[in-house]
């Protein structure tokens, strides 16, 4: 169904249980980001798992959703599905205008040049006059939804986070598996053959890119309602290297592997963050860890072992 | 007074020299990164937290050992350098047969673990490191007062910077760690320990970057931050030179510098991002860098 | 094998409520009320010896100062670090106020940071005392009824330095600025202090901020311009390395560090310090009250003696917990404003900052002080750094209501 297997269908069933059950056991906001930064990494995956493209700037389009989505629901009043939708044309917008100058490098270049843009994405940050330099955008309303679904309660702006991350992770899912997702992951095979089999292979990646970035995107612009604030925290290399650490850790390539990236980090980073640089420490030996004994992450690891594609 | 498009020649003179001495860092620092990948394929992230640390040893050589800047000049690189020979025995060496990503992430975890230590360590305020007696004081210029100790700076690293460049390029050393680059089974079967000069060369590199960290210290003061501040930028330097040309980062290196300043003169907002913009202009112009060879 | 799965979705997402929910609420103590300060400021940073854990341990002393006249309550108080990021500084006091049972979150330097988390104050209509941060607009534009804002400001501190060192004859002046909102707002006060004065600004260097670590480029450009002073818009470790720069370039300028504490002046030392004229609103050494108050903290954090954040955290908390006993620990849980308003109806007193008020829009109205660094020579022992210069007035020293922008005081 979907292109889902039974065990990944299980799994989803299972996610989606959790989702609906967490938020009357834990603190929502902490479950919000948690789902933000999973969507995020998911779109991130798209790129680098199916296409096996290293982007090492995408908190530029993550940071860019959030400062558009947040800009909108402050000076213009937009609902809040309108922003998400800002925050997926944001993120698009720039990366079909970035994409189109790194995909026409290979490699280590690619990362270089998606890096150097990111970087003169933070600077733009720095000095726009609407992202409000180094204090952000601040006291951003909640929005409502459709103009008239408030989403002051916790709960209420839960749903719609929910909501939004399964259709993300849902279409993610549909990208991979269609007709398009199998060229894709023929391109990361071998890009040769593919150019020689016909497909115009820019087109693919661009494609692939620009969805992508449209996705993290919209996770940055949900971010922005759920915390009230842009800042520059979002856009800056740091936070790109993240991300790869993320989906690195969880499984590069695999469907539920960012998901579970995203809640292993941001679980340790709330319980390390009264403890000084140990979040940055701890983040150290994750990245040393996996690339040294567990290239696979998390669930391509227990995939492995219990032999089925998660 | 003579002027250059409409601006003073001697603040602009002046501007450019202090420009230079930033440069000194960044060809200092991107020639240990472009020795690395140059010889070893593998892009060091760790390299600004190496720096970080040179400079690290050094404050505590001198406030805990009371040894002073002349025995850190040499004592930091071989600490920093010893501890990179680990890292590359440890962990790096088993990462050659694989795609540069790895190497590159790997690096990156250990950047963040030396940086975190550090600063659980050290906090991230800064720590203040006196200039040694012999270089204090500064010399009238006419259009400006030039600190004695940031011209040491510039002139030592402009000889290092050449030695290291002659040693790759002019020697029967530098021939064989290159042909071993190229042909790592041929040069074995010469009866060269292959394995071993690599993690040597490792630790060089590394030595540089400690290097480049001592000679900071009294000018930028000792921060646990000072690495990644500066990493990304050395990062650019490597590419818009050439990845792993000796020389096209050295150039680069005090080019760059010299770009810096000006823009520090006429857009100073502008100044943190004039490289990437080069590095991006380069890129797609010249896929291999200034000076580095197409691929 | 679908249990493995759904056994290890099981243990990620108890992990994740036991991240969400980790108890932090002690055992009640008799069964009494507990009111929470949380102490917010930057632990590790830049900022670490301006305020930092000292500013945590003079909220203390006052607590238990004040702890035998407890109404009926008792008093916790917490710390934690938001490392200069508003997004950081924002989400704990988001979840200080609503899962940690938080009353009164306290500090908070940099002004970035402030306007986050007293927009979350604001929303949830709690209590915020901000000492650290400079910006005015917590009491102007971003005024709030549950907001107090305590020791300084940037149109304080820019009369203060501004106006006294055009009238001593400083009348061109060059600026080097962190280039954001903190650095610019007080660029732009002093420039209208400098010009009302018949001043003149020739210029300014906006620097990137927080990376900039090599101030030369600046400083030669300050020199170049002609100015006769050089007005440094920035603060903490960047003040630090621009005067020790300074020096080390042999600039010919006069130094006003627009914003500057005792804690960096201990940092550079006299012998580069000496000269230098600063405004603060406390000095340790300004009279017997200042003294006792010195000498009683000055055991708990030897090396590092109390600024006016320090004194401000100090003093702000006990009429916090005076306006507490006005009003009870149930009107005080009810709404942030309830406390405020009984802050504001009780005027201040105590050692560091004597007797004073707070105005209708949030702002403790204290005089302030233009001190100059003194010589080693005429320094007679450790932190002897200062000389008073000038002293304005409480009336004189601070922005007149009508001219704040604060949405709830009518004109």
């Amino acid at each position: 169904m979907m292109g889902f297997s039974r065990p990944q269908l299980v799994a989803l069933a299972v996610m989606i249980a959790v989702i609906v059950a967490a938020p009357f056991a834990a603190y929502p906001v902490f479950l919000m980001k948690v789902m933000c930064f999973a969507l995020f990494a998911c779109a991130f995956n798209l790129l680098i798992g199916y296409v096996g493209l290293l982007s090492f700037g995408h908190a530029a389009y993550f940071g860019m959703g959030c400062y558009v989505s947040a800009y909108a629901a402050k000076s213009w009043g937009l609902s809040a599905e309108l922003c998400v939708i800002l925050g997926f044309a944001t993120g698009a917008a720039l990366g079909a205008v970035f994409g189109a100058i790194a995909i026409k490098r290979q490699g280590i270049y690619f990362s270089m040049i998606t890096l150097a843009l990111a970087q003169m994405v933070y600077f733009f940050a720095t000095q726009a006059a609407f992202t409000g330099g180094e204090d952000g955008i601040q006291q951003v309303p909640r929005a409502p939804v459709l103009g008239f679904i408030s989403m002051q309660n916790d709960l209420a702006i839960y749903a719609l986070v929910a909501v939004v991350f399964l259709g993300g992770f849902l279409l993610i899912h549909r990208i991979i598996h269609s007709p398009f997702g199998q060229v894709l992951k023929a391109i990361r095979e071998n890009e040769p053959r593919a150019i020689s089999l016909g497909y115009r292979v820019n087109d693919y990646k661009l494609m692939a890119f620009v969805l992508s970035t449209g996705i993290a995107g919209a996770a940055g612009g949900l971010k922005s309602l759920v915390f009230g604030i842009a800042t520059l925290t979002d856009v800056t290399w740091q936070a790109s290297g993240e991300i790869v650490l993320t989906t690195l850790l969880g499984g590069l390539g695999t469907v539920f592997g960012p998901v579970i990236g995203a809640v292993i980090i941001n679980t340790l980073e709330f319980y390390l963050a009264p403890f000084g640089s140990w979040v940055t420490v701890t983040q150290g030996v994750i990245f040393v860890a996996c690339v040294m004994a567990f290239r696979r992450g998390v669930v391509g690891e227990l995939g492995a072992r219990i032999k089925v594609a998660l | 007074m003579l002027s250059i498009l409409g601006y003073n020649a001697g603040p602009l003179l002046a501007q450019s020299i202090l420009g230079l001495i930033n440069g000194a860092f960044y060809a200092l620092l991107s020639l240990g990164l472009a020795v690395i990948f140059g010889l070893l394929n593998i892009i060091n992230f760790a390299h600004g937290a190496l720096y970080m640390l040179g400079a690290v040893v050094s404050w505590v050589l001198l406030n805990h050992l009371g040894l002073g800047y002349w025995p850190s000049l040499l004592l930091a690189p071989l600490i920093v350098g010893a501890f990179g020979i680990v890292l590359e025995r440890l962990f790096i060496s088993k990462l050659y047969k694989l795609d540069h990503l790895y190497g590159l992430l790997l690096t990156f975890g250990i950047a963040l673990i030396v940086e975190g230590l550090a600063r659980n360590e050290f906090g991230s305020s800064g720590m203040s490191y006196a200039v040694p007696e012999a270089l204090r004081g500064a010399t009238r210029l006419g259009f400006m007062i030039m600190p004695t100790y940031r011209l040491w700076v510039v002139v030592a690293s402009f000889v290092t910077c050449i030695a290291t460049w002659f040693v790759l390029e002019k020697t029967s050393l530098g021939a064989t760690l290159r042909a071993a680059t190229e042909n790592a089974a041929l040069v074995q079967a010469f009866g060269v320990n292959v394995p071993r000069l690599i993690t040597l060369t490792y630790g060089a590199g590394v030595a540089l970057a400690a290097l480049a960290g001592v000679m900071a210290a009294p000018v930028y003061s000792v921060n646990p931050g000072m690495g990644s501040n500066v990493i990304i930028v050395v990062f650019a330097v490597v590419v818009i030179g050439g990845m792993g040309s000796i020389l096209g980062s050295i150039l680069t290196g005090f080019g760059l510098g010299l770009i810096e300043g000006f823009t520090k003169f006429v857009y100073p907002q502008g100044s943190g991002v004039v490289v990437f913009v080069l590095m991006v202009i380069v890129l797609l112009l010249r896929p291999a860098g200034l000076f580095g060879k197409a691929a | 094998m679908e249990l493995s799965r759904r056994a290890l979705l099981g243990t990620t997402a108890a992990v994740a409520t036991a991240a969400a929910t980790g108890a932090t609420t002690p055992a009640r103590a008799q069964g009494k009320p507990v009111i929470k300060i949380g102490v917010l400021n930057d632990a590790s940073g830049p900022y670490r010896d301006t305020g930092g854990k000292s500013s945590f341990i003079c909220t203390q002393q006052a607590v238990e100062e004040f702890a035998s006249h407890l109404n009926g309550y008792t008093v916790e108080v917490i710390y934690g670090d938001h490392q200069n990021k508003p997004d950081v500084g924002a989400g704990l006091a988001r979840q200080w106020y609503d899962r940690d049972g938080v009353d009164m979150i306290l500090d908070v330097p940099t002004s970035s940071v402030a306007l986050a988390v007293a927009g979350v104050a604001k929303e949830k209509n709690k209590c915020h005392v901000n000492i650290g941060a400079a910006t005015a607009d917590l009491t102007g534009k971003a005024c709030a009824p549950s907001i107090v804002h305590w020791s300084y400001d940037t149109y304080m501190l820019a009369k203060s330095t501004g106006g006294a060192t055009v009238k001593a004859g400083g009348d061109t002046w060059f600026f080097i600025t962190a280039d954001y909102a903190f650095g610019q707002q007080l660029q732009r006060d002093t420039t209208s202090f400098v010009t009302a004065a018949h001043g003149k600004v020739l210029g300014a260097a906006p620097y990137p901020f927080p990376s900039t670590t090599d101030f030369s480029s600046f400083l030669l450009q300050a020199q170049g311009s002609g100015a006769k002073v050089l007005g440094l818009c920035n603060a903490g470790g960047d003040t630090v390395n621009s005067i020790k720069q300074a020096k080390e370039f042999g600039l010919e300028m006069k130094i006003a560090a627009m914003l500057m504490f005792i804690t960096d002046v201990n940092a550079l030392g006299l012998e580069t310090a000496q000269g230098l004229r600063l405004t603060e609103s406390f000095y340790w050494d300004l009279n017997d009250g200042t003294r006792a108050f010195t000498n009683r903290v000055k055991p708990k954090t030897p090396d590092n003696w109390p600024n006016m954040i320090h004194a401000g955290c100090y003093a702000s908390t006990l009429h916090f917990l005076k306006a507490i006993n006005k009003i009870g620990p149930t009107a005080a849980k009810a709404a942030g404003s309830n406390i405020v308003d009984a802050m504001k109806s009780i005027p201040t007193e105590d050692d560091c900052f004597g007797k004073g008020s707070i105005r209708q829009d949030g702002l403790a109205l204290f005089p302030s002080y233009l001190f100059e660094v003194k010589k080693p020579s005429e320094s007679k022992g450790k932190w002897d750094y200062y000389k008073t210069v000038v002293t304005t007035p409480a009336a004189e020293a601070w922005r007149p209501l009508s001219e704040g922008g604060c949405y709830f005081i009518k004109s």
